[in-house]
């Protein structure tokens, strides 16, 4: 009886989604107001990955019990966030199948394969981090350069478009998590270290067709140009590779963008190579760039600004401030005013020594270069963080960020060539190797670094509490209305922290890596939280009896 | 009978007296090809397999033998175009270029290393005799629980790093090989070959080969030692003899 009720409630819920308008921009919008759905990548436009869900507390936290497991037919790496609507829970299994599956039961209800090109050559293994979804069209960008419209309720493609010049053969992949602002569907390339030209693109979410795009290296003419020597730009980089986020007030959207091309040799490209390593704040109407900010200008460390640009309002020296948070790869955090791109604060949250500190505009000085016979730098050259999500919680006012610390790499000049297709980067950093085995041993000293979460406080620039791990970090954090805070890492447990104090609460093990980020959802009265892990997603709540 | 490592060092020795030209088995490559086919290695391919080529599960690529291809030719071709449905993309290289990251992986730059010039056969005398190098290395160097196998150790190794393996045995420490002090909170101490550790755990083989874990809640102090079991050769062999073994070493080139 009880599973005919629960079968009843499904279809119901699923009839939700597809007899009326679905989710609208409205709902995108307003996704506080339904904590039951996880309606884009980092949870809401503005990338807090917080659950405003309740059920889950640090008192009730250690009665998780694992309720399903999805085990992905992909060894690939498992990067996605799922998307939950309604009771549905839709992910991208490694590189590009789309699969919607019972939220309650874990049971697959279609799959959506799409088969790409031989030609395609991800930096870094064929990844894919997940979905968005508008009315009642779920969208994915692949690693062979199309971008994808599906009918979410059985994954029939609506349509179906290559994105112009996303070439694969030249390195070019979408590996992003689509935002949507509007009725546009925002994705921008991976291929940072193929020598590829950024950008950042909007695509009409009915058709497909492409509405506007912004070019991450301007070219010849262009305002910032003049930041690369000769015709550097042409191979200039500056991919995107994590979701952005969106501002209403503003209309702003902002994306953080990858390296220069060359990764580690600078020299063929003279200047601060704008805007590689910058967030980017572009007019959601019409592409056009509003303002910008250079984290590492003439970046030769491969410190990509792919992270999510989390919007918080929070209070600086007496004064509400409508900012911008940013724990960036180069081993510094920073605050910026995000509507006008104004440098408010920044500083590391790891050891850092490519450079001094920074100015009162925060450009960083006295910055080093490589050198032929190799340059030990801090941190490591995947960075003091990455492409994994931070978190920000309302109720703490703290900023949760995965963080490799004391982590550091040899970084070595040597010549390197352009040709299309071809890695175009330099000589790899060598040193300590802190790289996924794809399994979780560490045999390494603590000397040579470790992982944590790191609460860093906006209102003071302080660092409020760190949770150390032995071992590094590829997981994104949510935090929990309840003061929770969820994560992960490569010893291969999804763990609860306390929010205030970083104690320690709960933890599973998953058996494997675990390169994703958390999220919540809820069926009835039922809260869950997710994670991918390994080749698999897990999804967690407490036993039915302690609800 | 001959052992197994007497035929290679034969065969080391023809290699030798044969000069560049052998370089590579199926090309004549001189070493400044190979050494452009170690750049383009590292250009190309580290990214994901690593500096040393074994950063991929289950893939060693200097370790001389390869899933997929028995010829250099068809590693070759590999490389230029990728293995469909797996995450080896195709590389636009051309078909010498192509060759000479095969030679490169094949540790051509290797055969007549610079600075082995000791004799190999004295150096295996000292291996398997003075030297007492078979007591943890094992047998013909094939490894033991506690140490490396030497098996392939002049492909993934140059002459420079082995000579300051036996003089400096502490200098860089294989992270396989990292031997683990714990101390218990009930006061014992045991000593091992770290095999994993996490924020929780720690596991590692004992002196008497068990495999033990151990919560860390319950352990008083866990230090990874700075030492190595090698002991240094430096006050206990000439330094001809040290050219010696690592002239033998040298010769350790795996299956072939």
């Amino acid at each position: 009886m009880r599973r005919a009720l629960l079968i009843i409630s499904m279809a119901a819920l699923v009839a939700k989604v597809h007899g009326q308008e679905g989710i609208t921009f409205d709902r995108l919008l307003k996704t506080a107001a339904e904590p039951q759905n996880w309606l884009t990548y980092s949870g809401d436009l503005g990338g807090q990955r917080h659950t405003r869900l309740t059920q889950i507390t640090p008192a009730n936290v250690r009665q998780l019990e694992q309720q399903w497991v999805f085990q992905a037919q992909s060894l690939e790496k498992f990067e996605a966030t799922p998307l939950a609507v309604d009771g549905v829970v839709y992910t991208v299994q490694a590189p590009n199948d789309v699969v919607a599956i019972d939220g309650a039961t874990g049971r697959v209800f279609w799959t959506y394969a799409h088969a790409n090109s031989t030609q395609v050559r991800p930096c870094c293994g064929r990844v894919n981090r997940g979905l968005a979804i508008l009315r009642d069209t779920l969208f994915m960008g692949t690693l062979d350069g199309f971008l994808i419209a599906l009918d979410a309720r059985d994954g029939r493609e609506l349509w179906k478009v290559r994105v112009a010049g996303a070439r694969p053969e030249a390195g070019y992949a979408f590996t992003v998590a689509p935002l949507v602002v509007k009725d546009r569907v925002i994705v921008g390339p991976a291929g940072g270290d193929f020598g590829i030209r950024g950008f950042i693109a909007a695509f009409d979410a009915a058709t497909g067709a492409e509405v506007w795009r912004f070019y991450t290296v301007p070219a010849t003419g262009e305002p910032g140009n003049d930041t690369w020597a000769g015709a550097s730009w042409r191979t200039g980089g500056a991919a995107i590779w994590t979701t952005g986020t969106y501002d209403p007030e503003t209309n702003l959207t902002f994306w953080g963008t990858g390296n220069p091309g060359p990764d580690w040799n600078g020299d063929s490209r003279m200047g601060d190579n704008l805007y590689a390593d910058s967030v980017v704040a572009l007019d959601a109407d019409t592409g056009r760039l509003k303002w910008h900010f250079q984290f590492t200008p003439h970046d030769e460390f491969d410190y990509d600004a792919t992270q999510v640009p989390v919007l918080a309002d929070v209070q600086l020296q007496g004064r509400r401030r409508k900012a911008m948070l940013f724990a960036n790869r180069n081993g510094l955090w920073y605050v910026l005013d995000r509507t006008t791109g104004e440098f408010l604060s920044g500083k590391p949250f790891t050891k850092v020594t490519w450079t001094t500190g920074l100015d009162g505009k925060g450009r960083p000085l006295d910055v080093v270069s490589p050198t032929p016979e190799g340059l030990r730098v801090y941190p490591h050259v995947v960075g003091g963080t990455n492409w994994y999500s931070p978190s920000y919680s309302p109720r703490t006012g703290l900023f949760y960020v995965p963080a490799w610390m004391d982590t550091s790499a040899t970084f070595v000049k040597s010549p390197v060539e352009y040709v299309e297709g071809r890695a175009f980067l330099g000589t790899l950093p060598g040193g300590t190797t802190l790289r996924a085995e794809g399994k979780a041993i560490n045999r390494r000293l603590p000397s040579e670094g470790y992982g944590a979460i790191l609460a860093l406080d906006p209102r003071t620039g302080e660092r409020a509490w760190m949770f150390r791990m032995d071992d590094v970090t590829d997981a994104g954090v949510l935090s929990t209305a309840t003061d929770l805070v969820f994560s992960g890492g490569r010893e291969g447990f999804f763990f609860a922290l306390d929010a205030k104090t970083g104690a320690p609460l709960w933890k599973a093990n998953v058996g494997g890596l675990v390169q994703a980020g958390p999220m919540s959802y809820a069926i009835g009265q039922r809260q869950y939280v997710a994670v991918a892990a390994g080749h698999s997603l897990f999804a967690y709540a407490l036993r039915q009896a302690d609800r | 009978m001959m052992t197994r490592m007497s035929t290679r060092v034969l065969l080391w020795a023809a290699a030798t007296l044969a000069g560049s030209a052998s370089l590579g088995a199926q090309h004549n490559f001189t070493p400044s090809d190979v050494e452009n086919g170690g750049r383009l290695y590292q250009s190309a391919c580290a990214g994901c397999h690593g500096a040393a080529g074994d950063q991929v599960p289950g893939t060693a690529l200097r370790s001389g033998t390869f899933r997929r291809a028995t010829t250099d030719d068809e590693i070759a071709r590999i490389i230029r175009t990728g293995i469909p449905g797996t995450s080896m993309p195709p590389n636009p290289v051309s078909e010498t270029e192509a060759a000479t990251i095969v030679a490169w992986l094949k540790g051509a730059d290797r055969l007549s290393p610079r600075g082995a010039t000791g004799d190999p056969v004295r150096g295996e005398l000292l291996f398997n005799g003075n030297g007492k190098c078979v007591s943890c290395h094992g047998p013909n160097g094939s490894g033991s629980r506690h140490a490396p196998a030497l098996l392939d150790i002049g492909v993934i190794r140059q002459p420079s790093e082995l000579s300051r393996a036996l003089l400096e045995p502490e200098a860089d420490i294989n992270t396989d090989f990292r031997t683990v002090r714990i101390t218990t909170r009930a006061g014992a101490t045991i000593t091992g070959r770290l095999l994993n550790q996490s924020s929780y755990s720690i596991q590692l083989l004992d002196a008497a080969d068990r495999l033990r874990s151990f919560d860390r809640a319950g352990l008083r102090e866990v230090t990874i030692l700075p030492t190595s079991p090698m002991p240094s050769y430096a006050g206990t062999f000439s330094p001809q003899e040290i050219a010696d073994m690592v002239a033998f070493l040298s010769t350790q080139r795996g299956a072939r």
